[in-house]
C-alpha cells in the first residue's frame, strides 16, 4: 500500500479516537482479549513455576541417583510397596561389590511410627538406609554427624532426625544427645538433617526419620526384606550402564530365567524427570488450548461489534468515501480499529497475566514464573486476532457504495 | 489544471439500471457543458433523473454510455479508487442533510478531504486551511464546535467550508438548502453567489424555483433528457450584497413544479 507514514498516523488516530469515544463497549468487546490474554500468561507461567518446582525436586534427589523397586514394571509409574518385596540387603552388597559402574549403595527399609520425647509425640515413617545414602541423596546433615558403619553392623538404636520432626519433638532446640522412643524402644539423636522441602508429590521430605537399616529391619519391622535400595551411577552417562550391570546381577541372583519379567524395577532420576516433565508438557498443552480458545471467542467478539460498528457508521463511510476516501483508506481504518481494540486488550491482559501469577503465589502459595516469551506470544496472537476478526467487516465497510452509503439512514 | 475553459463536458450520457428482468432508463442521452466560473441550477421534479445525473457528475457512479470530461479528464470509464481521487481532487460535495461527522469539531471536519488527498499537507498545513475556509464561510471562532452545538445554517456552513478546502474545479450542491428554513436558505444561497463571484464554479441541484433562481443559468431535466437550459440575467446590483428575502425570482418557469402529486418513476 503507498500510504505514507504521516497519512497512517492519521487514520490511526481517527481510529483510536472512535474507541474512545465509545468506552464501555469497547471494554466489554476487549473482555475475551484481555481474559485470553491474561489466562495464558497466567496458566504458562503457573506451568512454568510448577515444572522447574519438580525440577529443583528432582535435582534434589541426588545426583546420577537410582531407586530401585521390588515388583515388576507398571506402566505409568503407579507402584505400591508391598509385602512380598524379593530384595534383601545382601543384594545391596553384591551390587556394591559386582558392579563397577555403581559409586553408591544403600538399602532401604520403611516402616511408620508413632515417636516420643519427652511429653512430645509425632508420627512419622522411619527409613533405615546404609551409611553411603547422604552421598546418594546428597543430604548431609545439619547439626550432629550421621550414624556410622559401626551402628549398621551391631544394628545401634541411632537415629538422625528430619528438620521438621526436630521442630516438632524438640521445639527448643537441643535435639542432638536427646534419647526418643520409636516403638517404645530408646534411640539416641546423633544429627538433624538439612532442610529439603517438598518432593514431587508435594510431600515434606523432612518429616522423616533416619536410622540404620539393620536396626529399622530387625527392631522394628522383624523382616529380611527391604523396600527399595537407593544408587547412584559413577557419573551421569554411566546411569544406563550402572542400570545394565544391575539388571543382570539381580536377575542371576534371583534365578529368573531369561524372557520372564525381572521381580524388581529401577528409576533413574532422568526417567523420573522425563515422566514429570511429559506431564507437565500435557498441562500447558492443554491449558493453552483453552486459552487460546478464550482468544479465538474473544477475537468472533471483535469481528461480531466491527460489525456492527460499521452498519451503524453505513453514513459515515459514505460521507468519507464521497470526499474522495478510497477503498482501502476505508479499510485500514476499521482494521486499525480492530487492531486498535485487539492490541489494548492485549495489552490490559498482560498487566492481568503479571498481576495474577503474583496473587497465586501470594495467596495459593504455588510457585510461578512468568516468561517473556509467553507474554511476547500472547501479546502477538492477540494482534494477530485483530487483523485476522477486523478484515472482514472492515472489507465490508470498504466495499460499500457511497451512494448507497449516503442515502441508509 | 485544464487549460480550456470547459469544467464539465458531458456527450450523450446515457445510464440505464437494471431492475431485474425490467430495464429503467435514468438518463437518455444529456448533454451539457459548463464553463470555468458558473452559476448552474439542475431542476428538475422527482423522477426526472436529476439524482441520476447528479451522482454521475460527482463522480459516485458511471454512465452505461457516453462520455464525461471533468477539468479535462475523462472520468466515465474510471475505476472506483480513481473516482475517488477524482471526488477529492476536483469536486466539493455539499449536501441537503449537512452530512458532517458527529462528534467531530468543525475544523476536523473541514480537514477531512485533506486526510484522503494526495497533497501530503503537515498537520499544520491542513489546520490553517481548515481554517481559512471556515472564515471563507464566516464561521470564524466556531473552528472547535461540534456539529450538533452550531445550527442547521452553520452547519451547511462548515459542510461547504469541507467542499471548499481542496480548492475543487466544482462545487457540487445537492438541495443544500432543503432541510433549512426560507431565512438560512437565503443566507446559505448568498454564499455560493459570493463564491461564484470570486470565481467558483457552482452546480446547485434543487426543486426549488427561487433557490434556482439565484443561479446564473438553470438547466431543466425531465424524463432523463435535458428539456430546456436558459440563461438568467441577475438583477443583483454589486456582488457579494445580501439578496433581499422577498425579491421576486426573475425567473418564469415553463412548467409548473408538482410537489402535490409527486411523479412517479417509470
Amino acid at each position: 500500500m503507498k500510504i505514507s507514514l504521516l497519512r497512517l498516523w492519521n487514520i490511526t488516530k481517527v481510529g483510536l479516537m472512535a474507541i474512545s469515544r465509545n468506552k464501555m463497549r469497547s471494554l466489554l468487546t476487549m473482555l475475551g482479549i484481555i481474559i485470553g490474554v491474561g489466562c495464558v500468561i497466567t496458566m504458562v507461567a503457573v506451568g512454568t513455576g510448577a515444572s522447574s518446582s519438580i525440577q529443583a525436586t528432582i535435582n534434589s534427589l541426588g545426583t546420577n541417583f537410582i531407586m530401585l523397586f521390588p515388583g515388576a514394571a507398571t506402566t505409568g509409574g503407579a507402584r505400591t510397596f508391598t509385602d512380598q518385596s524379593r530384595i534383601t540387603p545382601e543384594d545391596a552388597d553384591a551390587i556394591k561389590s559386582e558392579c563397577p559402574s555403581v559409586a553408591y549403595v544403600s538399602p532401604g527399609a520403611r516402616t511408620n511410627a508413632q515417636i516420643v520425647a519427652g511429653e512430645l509425640n509425632w508420627g512419622t515413617q522411619v527409613w533405615g538406609v546404609g551409611v553411603e545414602w547422604p552421598n546418594i541423596r546428597a543430604w548431609n546433615v545439619a547439626d550432629g554427624d550421621f550414624f556410622t558403619d559401626v551402628d549398621v553392623r551391631t544394628s545401634g538404636r541411632v537415629c538422625v532426625l528430619g528438620a521438621t520432626v526436630a521442630e516438632n519433638l524438640f521445639p527448643n532446640g537441643g535435639a542432638v544427645g536427646s534419647s526418643i522412643r520409636i516403638k517404645h524402644l530408646p534411640f539416641k539423636v546423633v544429627g538433624v538433617l538439612e532442610r529439603k522441602g517438598g518432593n514431587m508429590m508435594g510431600q515434606d521430605q523432612d518429616d522423616q526419620i533416619i536410622a540404620p537399616y539393620t536396626t529399622v529391619m530387625k527392631q522394628l519391622l522383624g523382616s529380611p526384606r527391604i523396600s527399595m535400595i537407593y544408587l547412584s551411577a559413577r557419573s551421569g552417562p554411566e546411569v544406563k550402564q550402572a542400570e545394565n550391570e544391575i539388571d543382570a546381577l539381580l536377575r542371576q541372583r534371583h534365578r529368573i530365567p531369561p524372557g520372564q519379567d525381572s521381580d524388581f524395577t529401577m528409576r533413574s532420576q532422568e526417567e523420573i524427570a522425563n515422566t514429570s516433565e511429559q506431564t507437565s508438557k500435557t498441562l500447558s498443552i492443554l491449558l493453552g488450548s483453552a486459552a487460546a480458545i478464550s482468544l479465538l471467542v474473544g477475537g468472533i467478539g471483535i469481528m461480531n461489534i466491527m460489525l456492527v460498528s460499521v452498519t451503524e457508521r453505513t453514513r459515515e463511510i459514505g460521507i468519507r468515501l464521497a470526499i474522495g476516501a478510497k477503498g482501502r483508506h476505508v479499510l485500514l481504518q476499521f482494521l486499525l480499529e480492530a487492531i486498535a481494540l485487539s492490541v489494548v486488550g492485549g495489552a490490559i491482559g498482560v498487566g492481568l497475566g503479571l498481576l495474577a501469577p503474583y496473587l497465586v503465589t501470594r495467596f495459593a502459595g504455588m510457585p510461578t514464573e512468568v516468561s517473556t516469551g509467553s507474554v511476547a506470544i500472547a501479546f502477538g496472537f492477540a494482534a494477530a486476532i485483530g487483523v485476522f476478526f477486523g478484515f472482514y467487516p472492515a472489507r465490508k465497510a470498504s466495499r460499500l457504495d457511497p451512494i448507497d452509503a449516503l442515502r441508509y439512514e | 489544471m485544464a487549460k480550456d475553459a470547459l469544467v464539465l463536458e458531458i456527450r450523450e450520457l446515457v445510464k440505464t439500471y437494471h431492475m431485474g428482468e425490467v430495464e429503467v432508463h435514468a438518463l437518455k442521452g444529456i448533454n451539457l457543458t459548463v464553463e470555468r466560473g458558473e452559476f448552474v441550477a439542475i431542476m428538475g421534479p422527482s423522477g426526472s433523473g436529476k439524482s441520476t445525473l447528479m451522482n454521475i457528475v460527482g463522480c459516485l457512479d458511471r454512465p452505461t454510455s457516453g462520455s464525461y470530461r471533468l477539468d479535462g479528464i475523462d472520468v466515465s470509464r474510471l475505476d472506483r479508487d480513481h473516482r475517488a481521487e477524482i471526488r477529492n481532487a476536483k469536486i466539493g460535495f455539499v449536501f441537503q442533510g449537512f452530512n458532517l461527522l458527529a462528534r467531530t469539531r468543525a475544523t476536523e471536519n473541514v480537514e477531512l478531504p485533506l486526510l484522503y488527498s494526495n497533497q501530503g499537507l503537515s498537520t499544520l498545513d491542513r489546520a490553517r486551511r481548515a481554517r481559512e475556509a471556515l472564515r471563507r464561510v464566516g464561521l470564524a471562532g466556531r473552528e472547535d464546535h461540534y456539529p450538533s452545538q452550531l445550527s442547521g445554517g452553520q452547519q451547511q456552513r462548515v459542510a461547504i467550508a469541507r467542499a471548499l478546502v481542496t480548492e475543487p474545479a466544482i462545487l457540487l450542491a445537492d438541495e443544500p438548502t432543503g432541510n433549512l428554513d426560507s431565512r438560512t436558505s437565503e443566507e446559505i444561497i448568498a454564499i455560493f453567489q459570493e463564491l461564484n463571484d470570486s470565481g467558483k464554479t457552482i452546480v446547485l441541484i434543487t426543486h426549488e424555483p427561487d433557490i434556482a433562481a439565484h443561479a446564473k443559468r438553470v438547466v431543466y431535466v425531465r424524463d432523463g433528457v435535458i428539456w430546456r437550459d436558459e440563461r438568467i440575467v441577475q438583477t443583483r446590483s454589486h456582488p457579494g450584497e445580501p439578496v433581499d428575502a422577498g425579491a421576486e425570482p426573475v425567473v418564469a418557469f415553463p412548467f409548473t413544479l408538482a410537489p402535490v402529486t409527486e411523479e412517479v418513476a417509470r
